[in-house]
């Protein structure tokens, strides 16, 4: 009887050993070719890349022929005080749903600013053809559905490249409904009416990113990469909420506002050193993004 | 489309990034928010007064940036960030170059940017670091039409001074950006296949970069 049993305990043994080192094995041999394949953390984000470079393929077959074009015919076309009025309108609509997108993500103060610059912008900039709000110093501060589930600790999750929409995530697909609910289209219930100005939206967004794109071109190595990882960077990080209290430098007077300018930075600098003395961590202040995960 | 709007600014300013900074001989490295504000201040002075560098002279941009702003930038170290962990597998010799190239390529993209520099202001945020910080991030925004955009800098202390060696526009650290396109690049062709496509690219934009 104990001869069976040391007999199991040692073959379980040496199995378990074995399994560990195949384990083991593949687990290294997994990783080499993640590494080799994928370079790093950025990329395991992607799971269907191969699908979405299809996709992404397209997109730009489509951006090439039609898109692109029709943009850069309304962009010599339209006068530009014409342009800036229309894209101030759909700026507009915008900020009504980052106001109400602020609310949802607890930034009050902020909501509140974004609320301001609908109701005046609607009525003093004549239904928000007129950007009134930026002169009088309410700055613009846009956010989605997204971004407040963001907020709300999702993850930006798998990179989704979806076919005319572009690229996405997870994260932003679930709320791309919801921000469809918000967008210029909505505000009419005519069929035409409701095509006619979600096409000029699209063309007008598309106009602004004109020249943009033409650089891209020239920066990107690869350009779904370049794509991929500016849009999963920049919808995954956080900025510090933005609500710091923001001094704005005024240019004009050269050296002199720069050495007038240094007495208070000392001493912004020393403020905080001051109030919280501890600490000497080599670290950046700000972790390097507070949003990679 | 968010996110093409997002590239739109991030070149449209990147540009003040790193700055294509006119007269930065006389900012002061001595403390981080200090370098920071005055190259930003010059920045915008420099290219609101300068009809050449809104009109993307490239050749001028380079030289200024040269001259001014790259004794502030440990451009080393934000290459090796981007090269990720092939840059100790690279020789000295194509370190070199792939520094000289990356250069050329961020450098090419401020050129492009500055073109679009228009009524934009510079806001600057509390600085939240210790007296004994070796490593800092500086914040600051644009601020124009639209949202206010986000400019950040990572700086280092070396001895007395503060370099900068990283730099985030909208929530996009540069130096990360390029990472997987490096590492994918390299693990196809080596380091010197990315050597040569960054050579190429930079090659290539250099002639239609002259007429704008």
């Amino acid at each position: 009887m104990s001869h069976v049993i040391r007999w199991l305990a040692t073959l379980s043994l040496a199995l378990g050993l074995a399994g560990c080192q195949t384990v083991q094995g593949v687990g290294t041999r997994i990783d080499r070719a993640l590494d080799k394949v994928m370079g790093s953390k950025g990329q395991r984000l992607d799971p269907w890349e191969s699908w979405n470079r299809k996709v992404f393929a397209f997109n730009d077959k489509v951006d090439e022929n039609v898109l692109k074009p029709i943009a850069t015919a309304y962009s010599e076309i339209v006068p530009s005080p014409v342009r800036t009025g229309i894209d101030n309108f759909f700026g507009n609509i915008g900020d009504a749903w980052s106001a109400v997108n602020l609310m949802l993500q607890g930034r009050f103060k902020a909501g509140v600013e974004q609320g301001m610059r609908f109701a005046v912008n609607s009525t003093l900039g004549l239904a928000g053809v007129l950007d009134i709000a930026t002169e009088a110093g309410l700055e613009k501060n846009s956010q989605d559905f997204g971004k407040t589930l963001g907020k709300w600790g999702m993850g930006t999750g798998a990179y989704i490249v979806w076919p005319l929409f572009g690229p996405s995530s997870v994260r932003d697909s679930l709320a791309l409904p919801v921000d469809w609910q918000a967008s210029p289209g909505v505000l009419f219930d005519d069929g035409r009416k409701k095509v006619g100005i979600t096409a000029l939206s699209l063309v007008n967004t598309r106009a602004n990113f004109l020249r943009a794109g033409e650089m891209l071109e020239g920066i990107a190595l690869d350009k779904y990469t370049f794509y991929r990882d500016a849009y999963l960077q920049r919808r995954g990080s956080f900025d510090d909420e933005g609500d710091d209290e923001v001094e704005v430098l005024v240019p004009g007077n050269g050296a002199a506002a720069g050495q007038a300018a240094a007495a208070p930075a000392s001493a912004a600098s020393a403020t905080p050193a001051s109030a919280a003395p501890v600490a000497t961590v080599k670290k950046p202040a700000e972790p390097a993004s507070a949003a990679t995960r | 489309m968010t996110l093409l709007t997002s590239l739109r600014r991030l070149l449209a300013v990147a540009t003040l990034g790193l700055g294509l900074v006119h007269a930065a001989h006389a900012a002061d490295a001595s403390a981080p928010d200090l370098l920071i504000r005055q190259l930003s201040l010059e920045t915008i002075e420099a290219v609101k007064a300068d009809k050449d560098i809104q009109s993307g002279n490239i050749s001028k941009i380079i030289a200024l940036v040269d001259a001014k702003v790259m004794p502030h930038i440990n451009f080393t170290r934000m290459t090796s960030s981007a090269v990720g962990r092939f840059w100790r597998q690279a020789t000295p010799d194509q370190q070199a170059k792939l520094q000289a190239e990356f250069k050329t390529l961020l450098v090419r993209t401020y050129a492009g940017a500055l073109t679009q520099v228009k009524d934009q202001t510079i806001g600057m945020k509390p600085l939240r670091a210790q007296p004994t910080d070796t490593e800092v991030v500086v914040r600051t925004e644009i601020r124009g039409k639209g949202d206010a955009i986000q400019l950040d800098y990572r700086l280092e202390k070396a001895g007395a001074e503060w370099k900068i060696y990283d730099v985030n526009v909208l929530g996009i650290w540069l130096a990360d950006q390029y990472r997987n396109s490096f590492a994918q690049e390299i693990g196809a062709n080596g380091i010197d296949g990315l050597i040569k496509s960054l050579a190429d690219k930079n090659a290539k934009a250099a002639a239609p970069a002259a007429k704008g």
